[in-house]
């Protein structure tokens, strides 16, 4: 018998603007002692659907249209909230996306971690620390006494989602629903995260769904798939099935958008743009006298015309890198010459001439753009600032931007926050160009972004390095991605540079091991 | 921590010292002087007066003068209670003013962190919006206003609670405790529904939610922590506004606080008076200040963490 039967479930949400459904008519199960994953983008309704069952969508707007959803013999969508709340968080426990923001910033670990069990009356406070305590240890993390008395922003997001893996597991449930519980980590640490799961999974027997955009991490994880596309099952199976028998186009396109494909070639015989010697960028801290060293002597160049890709973890030091390049973060000490110009010695005046030429692409396209203007305003203010065109012509510059990087002429007098992360990413991309730049910094510019919509944006920043023979700085701790779109990669660790050279030479045969490793946790290496 | 505070302190002295003399100037460049009356006076009393009190010195000794006086924290004599000194007004008029302060913020606390958090619990809606209307007309309703209708009604027509005095009769100190603290009630209870709001809007909520804790739990364990810290910040200046603010509420009720003798020491151009006034004030203001945003420091861990180990 199925732990979780999940049967023609439909949710929709009621709004003044009409009524769209979510999720419509959905059936999957999860097993005892396996991992069901559900894929699909974000709007595709993988996440509703598993929200929907535990009561966790605010209703109204939410309503829940049909289904059952059996568990452990009870109809879950038929429980009164007071019923579902005793199942809540006992037998069933979620953990989230973003380990950042889902622990209680102002509660201490040890408070927050000890809670469903007092909630639920299994234990009491001093059986219950206990547990935790040794929970804590159970999924790594170091001196898990001490762990209790930490504040969360004490760890670092990796060690984060072992705190909510431990909460998760504190009740011993018997099903564990996981929403993209590694989106939100590097590449490294998500392979830990990912291992941590499976072999708890193992250990304990319960049954996992685990919902992903990402295809390689559920196939890496997963004993079935069910893909999901705007609100229906498409296509369910093993990952086997999904990986070599797909039917549905949706999952034939999911499939085609993982990042895999080969590198481009290099191309010789083209001219420093960009030079970097000896960089060093520091910042003070607040709780040492040693200063925290992001960038420690680094020396490298980038060729007229090339992608060079930066790679590293978060706090490699490969974004204070960028910055530092654009003089947007001011460096401790060494050189940086763009076309022949020392960028370190330049006062405010010849600074601002010189950031005509070079521009940035930030990883969060909602954090980047103003809330409070509109697309026209956002791409009209560079290029007054920088008297690039006169007031005339202003509007067949925009209407060209916009074309360029595939806007809709329409939306010019919309605001950020009617866009989707894909179109505001486009909007920041144009902003950027808007000085017609020769040399651009993208720090992350797909991460935050859907595998479909990922490619996308790929493809565009390609096009334009093409047509405008653009010179890039393509910073991302996504080595997929990086593999996709540069030309050369260069490989932070803890401020130093590990590695540099040609993209296949750096993927086929690294030469340090912080490399090497790197390369070892790439998701979906096992199935594809 | 504590370098935090001393650094805080030095930079009060700076905007203390401009508010004194920006004051002293002020008042001596209005017309009129403290013994210009409609009575003609002897001239020679008048500069006998004057010389009593040091207003034939020219304008720049005075106001060393005054100085160096408030360094030894004397606020010097008043010029129109003979033989009473500044230190001795303040000192009679502040125990009651700042009782009613005191009363007034709780009674703002009170009703405006409840209201605030009851309209964010279900935002958008009849729990949210009447009592955000009602304390839409606390702030628009000033207190010369509120006052004398609460005195009617109350007072009045309903002779519940006495119409004056303060702590004469039983519950005569009902009616100016409420007309002080109304209007901040409703701003603290702007700010607790969006500080709730946004609190209540965090993944961590769910994630409390997700545990299995009841809705009471949510709110009280996991949201008011958060929630709360802006409405703390305010209480610093909210209670230097209610102090600095009384007086209109003193008026209609007859309190013998501070806010009377301030006022009337304007109109009689009693300029130790006023000075010593705003002195004292705007002190208790940076000083009020200063406690809050160290509250709501130490309640953010991760800036307690910070003074801890910085400082």
């Amino acid at each position: 018998m199925s732990l979780l039967n999940v049967n023609d479930l439909s949710v929709s949400f009621v709004t003044r603007n009409g009524t769209t459904e979510a999720v419509k008519n959905v059936n999957f199960t999860v097993e005892p002692k396996s991992i069901t994953g559900i894929i699909g983008e974000s709007g595709s309704g993988k996440s509703v659907s598993c929200y929907a069952l535990l009561g966790l969508i605010p209703q109204p707007p939410g309503r829940i249209d049909s289904g059952t959803a059996e568990f452990n013999g009870r109809d879950l969508l038929a429980l009164s909230q007071r019923e579902l709340r005793s199942i809540r968080g006992s037998d069933v426990a979620m953990i989230f996306q973003d380990p950042m923001t889902c622990l209680n910033p102002y509660m201490r670990i040890g408070e927050q971690l000890v809670e469903p069990l007092l909630v639920h009356g299994v234990a009491n406070k001093e059986a219950a620390t206990l547990r935790a305590i040794e929970l804590l240890d159970e999924v790594g993390i170091q001196n898990p006494e001490a762990a209790m008395r930490a504040y969360p922003f004490e760890f670092s997001g990796g060690m984060r989602q072992r705190v909510m893996i431990a909460m998760a597991l504190i009740t011993e449930p018997k099903l564990l629903i996981a929403d993209e519980p590694t989106t939100a980590l590097d590449v490294t640490i998500q392979a830990q995260i990912l291992r941590l799961i499976k072999s708890l999974q193992e250990k304990r027997d319960i049954g996992v769904l685990f919902i992903s955009h990402d295809l390689a991490v559920v196939s890496d994880i997963a004993d079935h798939i069910v893909v999901m596309e705007k609100g229906l099952v498409v296509e369910q199976g093993t990952p086997a099935d999904i990986f070599t028998n797909a039917q549905h186009p949706y999952t034939q396109k999911l499939l085609a958008a993982i990042p895999n494909g080969a590198p481009p070639e290099p191309e010789n015989g083209r001219d420093t743009l960009i030079t970097a010697s000896n960089l060093k960028t520091y910042f003070t801290s607040e709780n040492s006298d040693e200063p925290v060293k992001a960038v420690d002597d680094v020396s490298l160049s980038i060729q007229r015309g090339e992608v060079l890709g930066l790679v590293g973890e978060s706090g490699s030091g490969k974004s204070t890198f960028g910055r530092s390049l654009l003089r947007l973060t001011p460096i401790t000490d060494g050189q940086i010459s763009f076309d022949g110009i020392d960028v370190g010695g330049l006062d405010r005046n010849n600074l601002k001439a010189l950031r005509r030429r070079m521009q940035m692409i930030f990883q969060d396209p909602y954090a980047s753009l103003n809330p409070r203007m509109t697309v026209y305003d956002t791409l009209t203010e560079p290029l007054l600032l920088h008297k690039i065109v006169a007031r005339a012509g202003l509007d067949a510059a925009i209407r060209e931007l916009m074309d360029n990087v595939g806007l809709a002429r329409g939306f010019a007098k919309k605001y950020p926050h009617e866009f989707s992360g894909g179109q505001r990413q486009r909007i920041a991309i144009g902003r950027a160009l808007a000085t017609k730049p020769e040399f651009i910094v993208a720090d992350e510019p797909v991460s935050a972004l859907d595998v479909t919509i990922q490619a996308q944006i790929l493809d565009l920043l390609k096009d334009l390095k093409d047509e405008c023979g653009l010179t890039m700085l393509f910073v991302s701790h996504d080595l997929a991605v990086i593999r996709q779109i540069a030309d050369r990669v260069a490989v932070l660790y803890r401020g130093k540079l590990e590695e540099v050279g040609n993209t296949s030479n750096v993927f086929n045969s690294p030469q340090s091991d912080y490399t090497q490793r790197l390369l070892a946790a790439i998701p979906g290496k096992s199935a594809a | 921590m504590l370098r935090f505070i001393f650094w805080r302190l030095l930079q009060a002295i700076p905007v203390i010292f401009v508010v004194i003399t920006a004051t002293f100037f002020l008042v001596r460049s209005a017309p009129g002087g403290p013994f210009d009356s409609e009575k003609a006076v002897l001239p020679e009393v008048k500069r006998a007066l004057e010389a009593q009190y040091k207003l034939d010195l020219p304008l720049h000794e005075q106001y060393i003068a005054y100085l160096g006086d408030l360094s030894n924290g004397n606020l010097g004599p008043s010029f129109k209670y003979p033989g009473r000194s500044v230190n001795e007004i303040l000192g009679s008029g502040l125990p009651v003013t700042a009782e009613l302060g005191l009363y007034a913020l709780s009674f703002a606390l009170l009703i405006g962190v409840l209201a605030g958090v009851f309209a964010a619990l279900r935002p958008n809606t009849r729990q949210d919006y009447i009592p955000m209307g009602m304390a839409m007309i606390g702030i628009c309703m000033p207190s010369f206003l509120l006052g004398p209708l609460l005195l009617l009604i109350f007072g009045i027509y309903l002779d519940w609670l006495p119409i004056a005095g303060w702590g004469d009769l039983p519950g005569d100190k009902i009616l100016p405790s409420i007309t002080l603290g109304s209007a901040y009630a409703a701003y603290i209870a702007r700010l607790s529904r969006a500080g709730m709001l946004e609190i209540l809007s965090q993944d961590y909520i769910r994630t409390a939610r997700a545990k299995g804790l009841p809705e009471w739990r949510v709110v009280i364990q996991h949201a008011l922590r958060g929630g709360l810290i802006p409405v703390i910040a305010f209480l610093g200046p909210a209670f230097a506004g209610l102090l600095a603010g009384s007086f209109v509420v003193e008026t209609i009720f007859q309190i013998p606080g501070l806010g009377r003798f301030y006022v009337q020491a304007a109109f009689n151009r009693d300029y130790t008076m006023i000075l010593g006034t705003t002195v004292f004030l705007s002190t208790l203001i940076v000083f009020f200040n200063l406690i809050s945003d160290v509250i709501a420091a130490w309640l953010n861990p991760r800036l307690r963490a910070q003074f801890k180990g910085g400082a």
